[in-house]
């Protein structure tokens, strides 16, 4: 099997360490990846913002490139969540009549529900990562709710969590609980900017969690929420670094 | 055209509700943000508790759900077959088409009885009517008597919350008006004082109530009969006192069966506030003896959402503002920014479908985050249907034109690989070379509380060239 990784156009823009950390954990744990080139964008950032018509070019040239893989590794709970359910509306295009976007929506995963449920936690743990240092987890709202990488505080029923699974593999890792768990972080893509009162209000309440529950690190499943925090933290010279849950596992974690 | 006698404050302007400047607004006040922030979010903390001691929960929501859909898909029967139980029962019942017919069948039902004075209780069918303005430009004195509602109508407020109206309101402020309006002691903020006060209060308006309104949790089809849920018991009281009920419900309210309310009382008090049943459950199935009971019927927008392909399920809900309590936007912006009687994440899915220019902002009053979603406890997939309004916010052009310009360009750099490449590291370069004070201002909304992210030198496309020559193109 040959899988394909996606890396969000703010990925690979700004944060270029991210995916190659990924990317080397996938490596490492064996998995035959390509990143195609071609498709930068899955289409949420438009669609989101209303503009999904306009934006549906986008999401037709991701089915495109992806079409071709068997399996589409998302280093974004929040674009998977939308390449899943939004993939399966690219029908009859370019000529063809097949079924390639809802394949390709089928097909898609994020990078934390791909080593959790298809790799497993223990040869998760071969990678003998260690980062030593306590962190809060902040789990994407949509690959939480979306993905359901973890039960959600909403819902009743077995308590279970994917993240912290993997990150339990870390060694020195403590994982810091905070009083809301997984409250929203106010990025929310456009929102950030359409709303900025309150999303600036929900980031500097969620970083006080953070900071209140002594953790000296954040870890994400997604770099949008992370963009927003950190720019946060940084303004506010919180010194609190942020890591995506990749570069943990790759070993390039460190403590301030 | 009709001559309108008066003007329903949800339709009297078409000036477009700004959510986030209302947002900004409420927002300069850091300190009642966070108070307004944390007695919300305590309420979401007790229907965590609530729900959790629930074992079946989930399995409750599915039900409640389905039932919904079913009575909203045959919402014609269980109407015809509430309104022929219901006037067996000796009810007498009345059809609304919109607002307007609302408030005049409301007028023709009093003043045929004679009746000045109304005391009104849970019934924000009648805020969104604009009754109480209605009746009193008829002379009719309308006392609103649930508490919170009474406290912001002295105050000629709406209410922020369909559940807690003055949940915007601190003591004090509470105090001050019952200080001016019901002469209690300056400074009193004693909230068992207050309480006591507003009882004498209103005591005195029931005694002297020529009729009562209320509204309707549940209708049920089958009986004929309706429960009202309260926490105060000043539905019943009027019930019991006033010579004329009238019972306002929205059309969706209806149930089939009475065995259905064993699933929807279960969850709808543990999903508002946290009690495992509201302390009033009233069940009202004919008129006490001389008593005239009406039950007005109310569409108002209701068939034209059920006939919407893409929001009908919103009419499933059973207004319990769970979705308010846990949306972090709500809580950090309060119910009036919404400028809508029903607010936060349900009121930003059902108002755009009575005038959607005038609610433009509302569906991106969200993050999107899904909490309304999970959180409901009729499985309204609220965040779905904010993604879709948006998408007709822009059909219709209901957005500025920079925002249009800025969309379609970005879509352009995302269609073209290459200019994607080039624009992004023209972008990277600018931010690594700018001045940090310029850059904030190139930053814009973004910029002035957030620090832009640190510009690597390569992008990890450019990283993958020269790092895996062999992989894919």
């Amino acid at each position: 099997m040959t899988a394909a990784l996606f890396v969000p156009c703010y990925v690979d823009q700004f944060y270029p360490h991210v995916a190659v950390a990924a990317l080397t954990v996938l490596e490492r744990l064996g998995v035959r990846v390509d990143v195609p080139e071609g498709a930068a964008c899955c289409g949420q950032p438009s669609a989101n913002a209303g503009f999904g018509r306009e934006g549906h070019s986008t999401i037709e040239r991701f089915v495109d490139v992806y079409a071709p893989y068997e399996r589409i590794i998302v280093l974004s709970g929040s674009c998977a969540v939308h390449v899943r359910l939004h993939a399966g509306e690219v029908v009859a295009h370019g000529g063809r009549t097949d079924d390639a976007g809802a394949r390709v929506a089928e097909r898609t995963t994020e990078f934390c529900s791909f080593l959790h449920d298809e790799l497993g936690v223990d040869r998760v743990a071969e990678l003998g990562a260690a980062f030593a240092a306590r962190a809060a987890v902040h789990i994407g709202c949509h690959g939480l709710r979306g993905l359901g990488l973890a039960k959600p505080s909403e819902l009743q029923g077995r308590p279970f969590d994917k993240v912290r699974a993997l990150l339990g593999t870390v060694r020195g890792l403590e994982l810091a609980e905070l009083s809301r768990p997984d409250e929203c972080c106010g990025f929310g893509g456009t929102f950030a900017v359409g709303e900025p009162a309150v999303s600036v209000k929900m980031g500097r309440d969620r970083l006080r969690d953070v900071t209140l529950h002594g953790a000296q690190a954040v870890v994400s499943t997604d770099m949008s929420c992370l963009m927003h925090l950190d720019g946060l933290a940084r303004r506010e010279r919180l010194g609190l670094p942020m890591f995506h849950v990749a570069e943990v596992l790759a070993g390039d974690a460190r403590a301030r | 055209m009709t001559q309108r006698a008066f003007e329903l404050p949800v339709l009297e302007s078409h000036e477009p509700v700004d959510h986030a400047a209302a947002a900004a607004a409420f927002n300069a006040d850091v300190a009642r943000t966070d108070w307004h922030d944390e007695s919300l979010w305590f309420v979401r903390v007790k229907r965590d508790r609530a729900a959790g001691a629930v074992p079946e929960w989930e399995a409750l929501r599915a039900r409640a759900s389905s039932i919904k859909e079913h009575a909203l898909t045959h919402l014609d029967e269980y109407l015809v077959q509430f309104e022929a139980n219901a006037s067996k029962n000796g009810m007498q019942v009345h059809w609304a088409r919109d607002a307007d017919e609302h408030n005049r069948i409301v007028h023709r039902i009093l003043s045929d009885a004679g009746a000045r004075r109304l005391v009104k209780s849970k019934s924000m069918l009648t805020e969104e009517c604009g009754l109480n303005p209605y009746l009193e430009s008829h002379g009719i004195e309308v006392v609103d008597t649930d508490l919170g509602e009474r406290i912001v109508q002295l105050r000629h407020e709406g209410p922020s919350h369909i559940v807690m109206p003055a949940i915007h309101l601190r003591k004090e402020e509470v105090g001050d008006t019952f200080h001016e309006h019901l002469g209690t002691p300056a400074g009193l903020s004693d909230a068992t004082a207050l309480a006591h006060a507003a009882r004498e209060h209103l005591r005195a308006r029931f005694l002297a109530a020529d009729a009562t309104l209320t509204g309707i949790n549940f209708a049920v089809a089958e009986t004929g009969g309706f429960v009202v849920c309260t926490n105060e018991g000043n539905a019943d009281l009027g019930m019991a006192l006033a010579p004329v009920h009238i019972a306002s419900v929205g059309i969706e309210k209806v149930i089939p069966r009475a065995e259905d309310l064993g699933v929807f009382l279960r969850l709808l008090a543990r999903s508002g506030t946290g009690q495992a049943v509201t302390v009033y459950s009233s069940h009202v199935h004919a008129p006490r003896e001389g008593q005239a009971l009406h039950v007005v019927l109310v569409d108002n927008g209701r068939t034209r959402q059920l006939a919407r392909e893409e929001f009908w399920t919103s009419l499933k809900c059973i207004r319990c503002g769970a979705c308010m309590n846990t949306c972090p936007i709500y809580r950090r912006s309060g119910g009036h920014s919404y400028g809508s009687t029903v607010p936060g994440p349900i009121g930003s899915v059902l108002t755009p479908g009575l005038d959607l220019e005038r609610y433009a902002s509302l569906p991106f009053a969200s993050t999107l985050c899904g909490s309304c979603t999970a959180v409901c406890p009729v499985k309204i997939d609220l965040d779905a249907q904010l993604f879709r309004w948006r998408q007709h916010v822009v059909e219709r052009g209901y957005v500025s034109a920079a925002k249009k310009a800025a969309m379609k360009s970005s879509v352009k750099l995302f269609d073209h690989p290459r200019l994607f490449r080039v624009a992004g590291s023209l972008a990277r370069l600018g931010l690594r070379i700018l001045p940090a004070p310029l850059a904030r201002i190139a930053g814009g909304p973004w910029a002035r509380a957030r620090e832009l992210p640190a510009p690597p030198k390569q992008s990890f496309r450019a990283w993958y060239r020269r790092n895996r020559p062999g992989g894919a193109r």
